[in-house]
């Protein structure tokens, strides 16, 4: 499997770090409430199709990266750095 | 009042000669890594070759040569190899002393590429890896820097406390070269 | 045995060579089944389940039967296929699954019970009684049934692991992948022909035909060699492509020459990780048998393998051959055979109206149903078109059921191939894997003419995705292309087994039994009858099983489809795949600078991480480790220790908002910390659960240096750019490890102000340096950092010089506290003193506890927003009954405590349900001459002073404590403060 680094180019998984959904990213206010926190720390879709995601670049450049594919056909979809991504898809 | 003696990172353990390959370390003088202050990557790089004459590195590059080069190092930083950095440059940027962090070394020979091929999965070959590239990745689950500054040479940097590991793989490596092309 | 001319063998150069002890003689260019043939050895294995005799089958790495071991000790290497072993001097190999001998083995009383070991046998059979699974029926099983066996012995043998890079993999260097490496060679793409023979050529070097008006293995040759040539081109032989993954990568296992991995330093297999733009698939194609009774006889093989031991080997696989098959590829086979002046004795072609213009007794529309002989074959039983029946008698039986694409990378990443009626198989869509095109016989086309030109198409299409201009390449050559044709025969009914798997010995019966017990699906029968799950995966049985799947469940074979292909292609040595990581090269070792002298002073080397640190120094007189620990608690608590503490994390922050940053990432506040002080942090995650602590120093108005736990320094760097880079990218701060930059060494203990002032280069300010302080110092000259802060509870510092001076500086200081009643102290003693003081470390912060747990609510600040924060109000997290950190220490007759013990109430039974929390560190305190312990109690802190049972159910330990708080030693803190 390979992700292409938006500042490295295509690199070996072997360098990248898995976080998770990027649903990380848009971390709620403080008094969001209960409900938005639980969301925010637990709950995440499993979709069979295109996907967001958290990687970091980290044996690379050492950025935090988007990363669409898709869980079904294993196509890598973009990467984006986080730095710089908008949220939602 | 004591008196502290120096120790090198590779002390004892290079060089290494094995087939068409030979590993020695590189004394790099000071090294500084360098990030600049939020808005101010124009001014560092303007700064930057002002002070110390050579280009601030884009992404996967390298500038100057021995004694005064600069590599790309991460997202933010780039490291300045060989003279102490410009004390204005603190105006624009972090300045962190690495002199002591990492372990350098340089691999030349006929077959340094197919040594570091058993290493590091970078694609290394001499049209996607010029003189003068330089990428941060792996070299056998150590994190690594590795810069082509030679037709057949590479600069190779791990961390300096790993350094006995990187001769030990560097060995295995070369010797597994060495042996593939002898007879 | 053989021929007298002819094959692409060097016969003068001759090689000795032995099988189960017994020597033979072959040829430089022989493989072990090859040379076994010649010298008349036909029997080369026994059967996994029926211990059934069986020689070699194929000549190729799908090779069911002649499975050997060679080697010994530490270089034993199992379940080698003979037809892929080239012979070398001295290979001594030895046969499998048989005891006490080959010749007779007495497992194969198994056979004549077969009619109980049909399909399903385990599950109907050893279901009772129960509890003779484990203790009877397993060892029995597992003792009757296998293959070769490890020696037991370390492995000696070097293995290795390698990258490469290419424009354009091609996977198979037959007809059409040297065509397709050719013009994309020639195009200027960077090219990777990897083919798992030791010569390039695939069929061409097993027949007779011309291509380009010369032997199609001297055209072979040519073409290799020029490609070899190139500079954009890597010709890798001996290298089967094993899978395919994602995004272009590919798998696969190189084995290297005897002569070469016989050199020091070399290794005996790589396994190569090849990233490729765009692959051409040119795998070839594999023979299938057909199923008749007895097929598995010595002497019984593809009639393809007998064409390549006659033409390229040079060997006549028997004195008289029958022929049998349902294709053309049967009258070309005898054809060779004749040339060569073998007899062959019929020709059987299940094809009612085929016909045949060679000299040999022909029968079409006949089939063989039948075999006779014990350990090889003596005849052939046909049953004639006119429904007569008869004997041929025959030492070898050349077998043809057709041709099955290897279609098996194709389908890696999940997809299906589909079914061609035109030639009886199964071939790749298109598309299947991205970046992959299909050429050859992979790809349906049968004849070396329509090789090359789908080859010559494949290359287009990579050259075009490439961007690469195809330069004019010259036509194909000329070649061989007379059409394939083929008449579906895939069992032939009568009496007895007619193998379909032999590895696995599994029957056309066994299959139609699990179509009976309704396992239809393709992947029931898999499982239930184990067809396909050997060694060779079904390479030789898949198609032919699914076909009498499908005959017995009423549906086409293109209804009941295939099971799932997975990497590897064939059997890849778990060595190959973790070369390297043994001893040494487990995993990267990280040494600090007082290693070496840790190491003269005697201390055991502990891992913390990837780190080693000593656990004690030893010193005379003492025999066992408690000594060398109490002596250095002492030292420590009445004079001044030393040790090294540049394993833990250490980060440089700078910017503008470093300090509102680590108001953000820690519970408490550091951005009104003074420039010149240590503050003590506690870090969680967004769970509410901590993370991490340590000390954060300020260097400067927009600098600090953050210190981490020496396990948990990777992942706080990775959470620390987590939240800069995602959670609050516009801040101005930048950060970077400096724990490699820093030899860093605590100096503890009243007279450790004492000690310092003789190193230092100007001895310290007492009003400048209160407990928690921070500032450069010099040392010899040379620029160092000093904090004042102590994980002891005693009055003590940490000073970090510049790894260069780590070693130097080391050792003075030891010399100097050993001067001044002192010493070196290591990991036990550290953790003895800090439990003492309370103090944590992951044995507590171990993941699933909070601020709340810890006693350290109060750490989180009310005033502003942090990591974790909501999360850890959580009612669930604040809850009293949660079980909260404490004290303990013994109080009766037993005053053990151990970490791991649970805790009880007095009056409980220890049962789970009773559980009221569990102990983390226990250590004995040679200060306070007792026992003691930390650990989790739910309503600790309210307990203080109750008496509850610690039981150590593993070690079978019982003792009853009094719950304390967790601050043993100097609880108002005034040795360190003074």
């Amino acid at each position: 499997m390979r992700i292409t680094c938006p500042i490295c180019g295509a690199r070996d998984r072997r360098e990248f770090y898995y976080q998770g959904a990027a649903v990380a990213l848009d971390r709620p206010l403080p008094e969001a409430g209960a409900q938005a926190w639980d969301d925010y720390l637990h709950n995440r879709d499993n979709p069979a199709g295109p996907t967001r995601e958290l990687w970091q670049h980290e044996a690379g450049c050492g950025a935090w990266l988007v990363v669409a594919r898709d869980t079904a056909t294993h196509e890598m979809l973009g990467a984006e750095l986080a730095m710089t991504a908008r949220e939602g898809a | 009042m004591i008196e502290l003696k120096e120790q090198t990172p590779c002390a004892g353990l290079v060089p290494l000669v094995i087939g068409s390959v030979t590993l020695d370390e590189v004394a790099a003088g000071r090294m500084t890594a360098i990030a600049p202050h939020a808005g101010r990557r124009k001014a560092l790089a303007t700064a930057f070759r002002a002070a110390h004459g050579i280009a601030w590195p884009g992404p996967g590059r390298a500038t100057g040569r021995a004694g005064c080069r600069a590599l790309w190092f991460d997202h933010a930083h780039v490291m300045l190899m060989g003279p102490a950095p410009d004390p204005g440059l603190a105006e624009v940027a972090a300045l962190v002393d690495q002199s002591d962090a990492w372990a350098v070394v340089r691999l030349d020979g006929d077959d340094a590429a197919d040594v570091l091929a058993r290493l590091t999965p970078l694609d290394l070959r001499k049209e996607h890896f010029k003189r003068g590239h330089s990428a941060r990745s792996e070299l056998a689950h150590m994190p690594a820097s590795i810069t082509r500054i030679g037709a057949r040479a590479y600069q190779v940097m791990v961390f300096r406390a790993m350094a006995g590991t990187m001769m030990h793989e560097m060995r295995v490596a070369m010797q597994g070269v060495a042996a593939r092309a002898a007879g | 045995m053989r021929l007298s001319r002819g094959g692409l063998i060097d016969r003068d150069r001759t090689l000795r060579f032995s099988f189960d002890g017994r020597g033979y003689e072959g040829f430089a260019g022989d493989t072990l089944a090859s040379a076994l043939l010649a010298n008349g050895v036909r029997l080369m294995g026994r059967s996994f389940k029926y211990h059934r005799p069986r020689g070699v089958m194929t000549a190729g790495s799908e090779e069911p039967n002649a499975l050997v071991t060679a080697g010994t000790g530490g270089r034993q290497e199992p379940n080698l296929r003979a037809t892929m072993l080239e012979l070398h001097e001295g290979v001594a190999a030895r046969s499998q699954n048989a005891w006490p001998s080959l010749d007779w083995d007495a497992l194969a009383l198994n056979d004549l019970f077969a009619p109980f070991f049909g399909a399903g046998f385990y599950y109907k059979t050893f279901m009772w009684p129960r509890g003779f699974w484990e203790k009877v029926y397993e060892p029995l099983i597992r003792r009757a049934a296998g293959l070769g066996a490890l020696s037991g012995a370390h492995d000696a043998v070097i293995y290795e692991k390698a990258h490469a890079h290419c424009d354009l993999l091609v996977i198979g260097a037959g007809p059409a992948g040297l065509m397709a490496a050719r013009d994309a060679a020639r195009a200027g793409a960077d090219v990777i022909v990897a083919d798992e023979d030791s010569v390039p050529g695939g069929r061409l070097n097993a027949e007779t035909e011309a291509v380009a008006g010369k032997p199609g293995h001297v055209w072979a040759r040519e073409m290799a060699a020029e490609l070899a040539a190139m500079d954009n081109v890597r010709l890798m032989t001996r290298t089967t492509v094993t899978g395919a993954y994602d995004q272009g990568s590919y798998g696969a296992l190189e084995r290297l020459p005897a002569d070469v991995a016989a050199r020091p330093g070399a290794p005996r297999e790589c396994f190569w990780r090849i990233v490729a733009r765009r692959t051409v698939l040119a795998a070839g194609a594999l023979e299938r048998p057909v199923a008749f009774a007895g097929n598995d006889r010595p002497g019984i093989m593809m009639a393809g393998a007998v064409r390549a031991y006659v033409n390229r080997w040079a060997v006549a696989p028997g004195r008289c051959v029958v022929v049998f098959g349902n294709n053309d590829g049967a009258h070309r086979t005898a054809s060779d055979l004749l040339a060569a002046g073998v007899h062959v004795a019929a020709l059987i072609d299940s094809r009612a109206d085929a016909r045949c213009d060679l000299d040999v007794p022909f029968h079409p529309g006949a089939r063989v149903c039948g075999s006779r002989g014990r350990k090889a074959l003596e005849a052939v039983e046909v049953a004639f078109a006119s429904g007569r029946r008869d004997k041929i008698q025959a030492d070898c039986l050349a077998v043809s059921g057709g041709w099955n694409p290897t279609v098996h990378l194709a389908c890696h990443m999940g997809r299906r191939p589909e079914w061609d009626d035109g030639i009886a198989a199964f071939v790749p869509r298109a598309g299947m894997v991205p970046g992959m095109w299909t050429a050859g016989a992979c790809a349906g086309a049968m004849s070396t003419h329509d090789c090359f030109r789908s080859g010559a198409e494949a290359a287009r299409g990579a050259l075009d995705d490439l961007g690469l201009k195809a330069p004019a390449a010259p036509a194909p050559p000329r070649a061989e292309e007379a059409p394939y044709r083929i008449a579906p025969l895939w069992q032939v009914p009568g009496k007895g087994r007619a193998w379909l798997d032999f590895l696995n010995d599994v029957t056309v019966k066994d299959v139609a039994l699990a179509a009976r017990e309704n396992f239809r699906s393709v992947e029931h029968m898999k499982r239930y009858t184990t067809q396909g799950m050997a060694p060779d995966q079904g390479k030789n049985s898949n198609v032919n099983a699914l076909a009498v799947l499908a005959d017995a469940t009423g549906r086409t074979i293109a209804e009941t489809g295939t099971t799932t292909f997975r990497p590897p292609y064939v059997p890849v040595p778990i060595a190959a795949m973790g070369a390297g990581a043994q001893g040494q090269g487990f995993a990267p070792r990280r040494l600090t600078t007082s290693h070496t002298a840790s190491q003269a002073m005697g201390a055991p080397m502990i891992e913390a991480g990837l780190w080693f640190r000593p656990s004690f120094f030893p010193r005379a007189g003492e025999s066992h480790w408690r000594q060398s620990c109490d002596r250095e608690v002492a030292h420590v608590r009445q004079a001044v220790g030393v040790t090294d503490v540049s394993t833990l994390g250490k980060i440089d922050i700078q910017g503008a908002d470093a300090g509102r940053f680590l108001d953000f990432v820690y519970t408490n506040t550091f951005s009104t910390l003074k420039a010149g002080r240590v503050r003590y942090g506690l870090m969680l995650r967004e769970d509410g659960h901590v993370m991490d602590d340590g000390t954060t120093a300020r260097l400067g108005a927009d600098h600090y240096v953050m210190t981490t736990t020496t396990a948990a320094a990777g992942q706080v760097m990775r959470h620390l750019e987590f939240v800069h880079q995602c959670l609050c990218p516009g801040w101005d701060l930048s950060m970077i490890s400096v724990t490699e930059q820093w030899a860093q060494f605590a100096v503890a203990g009243p007279k450790s102000r004492a000690l310092l002032d003789t190193v230092l280069d100007a001895p310290i300010d007492g009003d400048a340096w209160p407990f928690m302080a921070c500032g450069p110092v010099r040392v010899g000259g040379v620029d160092a950092r000093l904090f004042r802060i102590s994980f002891s509870g005693e009055h003590a510092y940490e000073l970090a010089v510049p790894v260069r001076y780590g070693e130097s500086l080391f050792g003075q200081l030891v010399a100097r506290a050993e001067d001044m009643g002192g010493g070196a102290y290591g990991m036990e003693a550290l953790n003895v003193l800090r439990l003492e003081k309370g103090l944590l470390t992951h044995a507590e912060l171990h993941g699933r506890t909070t601020a709340f747990d810890l006693g350290l609510e109060r750490m989180l600040s009310p005033k502003k927003d942090c990591i974790g924060k909501a999360a850890a109000a959580r009612p669930g997290l604040t809850d009293p009954a949660r079980e909260r950190l404490v004290g303990l220490k013994p109080v009766g007759a037993i005053k053990q405590l151990t970490a791991g013990a649970h805790l009880f109430d007095e009056a409980d039974a220890a049962t789970r349900e009773n559980a009221r929390g569990y102990v983390t560190s226990a250590a004995f305190s040679p200060t306070l001459g007792h026992a003691i312990a930390l650990g989790f109690l739910s309503h600790g802190p309210e307990r203080h002073g109750d008496m509850v049972r610690m039981v150590d159910h593993l070690r079978g330990i019982e003792t009853l404590c009094e719950v304390t708080p967790p601050t043993f030693f100097d609880p108002d803190g005034g040795r360190a403060r003074d």
